[in-house]
């Protein structure tokens, strides 16, 4: 069951390196909200009524609606309909997803640890690494933000993989959450849209040597 | 308390930031004397000044590796709201890019602790505190251990301004208003100091010793690359002191490779760093003042305009290049005659060569904004003229630095003697 639900959080990643609308990412991001609130209550079997409340709340509540919903609110607010054009095309964008699963798998394979699941570990990794690459290949602001909250993803699995010894470090996980709300609320604020009227990554030049 | 513990580094750290904060509000002080900014924007600069330096204390007196990275963060927002005090478009960029680059290092310095958490829970051990750390640091499963410190380290370079995530402090610096960028340049790059040392001081005990050495003797050699190659061409006064800054924290880095004369001598480096570069960052405020312009083109004939500011520009020279009497000179050579006492020759002279080009860079833009008159089409700005009382804190900094320097105090070697003894 567990294995399913990572290998399917897994196939989320490849559908958002072929996704072109703004609309599809934040959609993506949503399943995997539900995702980690099920891959949670099947690994943390041994943990308190509090604790399964904060998870929830952190899953359901913050990665599922609150972010998809302020997501959904700024691109009908910039009018971004499509994305701009990424720096690559998509069928290189899957090869390099693909090279990032694999990648991760046969690290998870020659790490081979017995406290974490090999699936854990790849599905993990893979979210990390594709969060940073898809940071690095896309121009709008709005995504890379996405790409951050990807890597997040990625890191509340890996905090699964000791929640059940160490539940404190579930709970501290939650506190990157807080620069996720700060850029989204910089966002929100309008700043960065009023100023930088594309929110493209092209606008963010002036500052170099 | 069971997460917080003053030890030696905590104290020293304590005292720097003490001693540092006290000029930094007088000049904040002076800086909203100088600027007119409302109530409003005045009460948000000091609230978030505040905010920092709650952070940094409590991010130095941690013992637990997850308290310091909790006020990491906590210090990441608190500079975010600093640097965006101008309000304006390059201030937004700069700190747009700051909180950005900072929230995925903190990201990985968590990621770093979760594979540690797994080493340790392979020892049985579910206690994260250092001293836990450090205690089964023989036993940890060195694959964990290199993976976590590998991120660990990569994080907190963010902070310490090393390679590979030094960019986003370059931006942050610059566009931070000149007292707060001074706290930028020192204490908080301090903080990054104390995460990779408490690191470090745990990766060190065990058999990763030797790896871990050549990873941050990589880091270093990247960084004095880096800073050297920009610091020959940038042409904006306040980002060169920046990559000055980067650059002392490679200097501080190499130094922890070198066995214990070798810590020493960094952590002796650090401190003085602290005060030199905070004298220069607040000395920048008044050359901006004078000059109304970051760009070194736009200055020149600086002792006829503040002769004062003009013998601190000076003294600031020598003590940031390590020239006598600068009291950086002297740790500069304790880490020298580390690297060659172990064996390290190759290293110390691509080190000195890469400071030599440095030194040539930054005596170039001084000697330039000192002496050399000013451009005929910038001439016509009316400069503006400094009270000589405004200089007086960069003189007392820069003499702080040349006494713990030539005669260390006891104390302060005693508790530089403990911290060393942490690691190896």
């Amino acid at each position: 069951m567990k294995e399913i639900l990572l290998i399917l959080f897994i196939i989320t990643l490849f559908s958002m390196a072929v996704a072109n609308r703004m609309r599809n990412y934040v959609k993506i991001l949503l399943i995997q909200g539900l995702l980690l609130f099920a891959i949670s209550l099947v690994q943390l079997s041994d943990i308190t009524v509090a604790n399964l409340v904060w998870i929830a709340v952190e899953t359901l509540l913050f990665k599922s609606v609150a972010v998809p919903m302020l997501l959904f609110h700024l691109i009908n607010k910039n009018r971004i309909t499509r994305e701009a054009e990424p720096y690559l095309p998509h069928f290189a964008s899957l090869v390099i997803t693909v090279g990032i699963v694999a990648g991760t798998f046969l690290l998870s394979g020659v790490v081979g640890d017995e406290l974490i699941g090999r699936v854990f570990f790849a599905a993990a990794l893979s979210a990390i690494f594709f969060g940073l690459y898809f940071i690095c290949s896309r121009r709008k602001l709005l995504s890379h933000l996405m790409g951050y909250i990807v890597i997040e993803n990625g890191v509340f699995i890996l905090t699964l993989a000791v929640g059940n010894n160490m539940p404190f470090l579930v709970n501290l996980g939650v506190l990157l959450d807080i620069f996720a709300s700060v850029l989204l609320l910089g966002f929100l604020a309008g700043k960065i849209g009023d100023v930088f009227k594309d929110t493209d990554i092209e606008k963010l030049t002036s500052l170099k040597d | 308390m069971q997460y917080f513990n003053i030890d030696s580094l905590s104290m020293i750290m304590t005292a720097v930031l003490a001693i540092v904060l006290l000029p930094v509000i007088i000049h904040s002080i002076i800086y909203f004397k100088d600027y007119k900014a409302s109530v409003w924007e005045r009460l948000v600069y000091f609230g978030a000044m505040l905010m920092l330096v709650a952070a940094l204390f409590l991010g130095y007196v941690s013992s637990h590796i997850a308290m310091t990275w909790v006020f990491t963060e906590v210090t990441t927002l608190a500079a975010g709201i600093l640097i965006y005090h101008h309000r304006e478009e390059l201030a937004l960029e700069a700190v747009w890019k700051y909180v950005f680059v900072c929230a995925i290092s903190v990201t990985f310095i968590f990621i770093g602790i979760l594979f540690w958490s797994l080493a340790m829970l392979h020892c049985g051990c579910t206690d994260l505190s250092y001293a836990s750390l450090a205690q089964h640091s023989a036993e940890m499963d060195p694959r964990w251990t290199r993976l976590g410190f590998l991120f660990i380290f990569a994080g907190y370079t963010a902070k310490m301004g090393l390679f590979p995530m030094f960019t986003a402090g370059i931006d942050a610096k610059d566009n931070a208003p000149s007292p707060a960028a001074s706290m930028l340049s020192s204490v908080l790059m301090n903080l990054g100091f104390v995460g990779i040392y408490r690191a470090w001081a745990v990766v060190s005990m065990g058999e990763c010793a030797q790896w871990g050495r050549v990873l941050l003797i990589a880091a270093a050699l990247l960084t004095l690359f880096v800073a050297t190659t920009y610091m020959v061409r940038v042409g904006n006064f306040k980002r060169m002191l920046a990559y000055s800054s980067i650059e002392h924290s490679a200097i501080v880095l190499l130094g922890l490779c070198f066995g214990r004369v070798g810590v020493t001598f960094a952590l002796l480096h650090l401190v003085m760093h602290s005060f030199v570069k905070c004298g220069l960052f607040l000395h920048n405020g008044q050359i901006a003042k004078v000059y109304k312009s970051k760009l070194t083109a736009d200055m020149g004939d600086y002792f006829n305009l503040n002769p004062a500011g003009a013998l601190v520009l000076l003294l600031g020279l020598f003590s940031v290049t390590a020239i006598p009497p600068s009291g950086m000179f002297m740790s500069e050579i304790g880490i020298f005659s580390a690297m060659i006492a172990s064996g390290n020759l190759w290293i110390m002279i691509v080190t000195t060569l890469f400071l030599t080009v440095l030194i040539w860079a930054i005596v170039k833009s001084i000697i330039k904004i000192v002496f050399l008159p000013r451009e005929v089409s910038t001439a016509a700005v009316e400069p503006v003229h400094i009270c000589w009382a405004e200089s007086l804190t960069q003189f007392l900094l820069f003499a702080l630095a040349i006494y713990v320097g030539y005669c260390c105090p006891d104390c302060l070697m005693n508790l530089i003697t403990a911290t060393s003894s942490m690691i190896f």
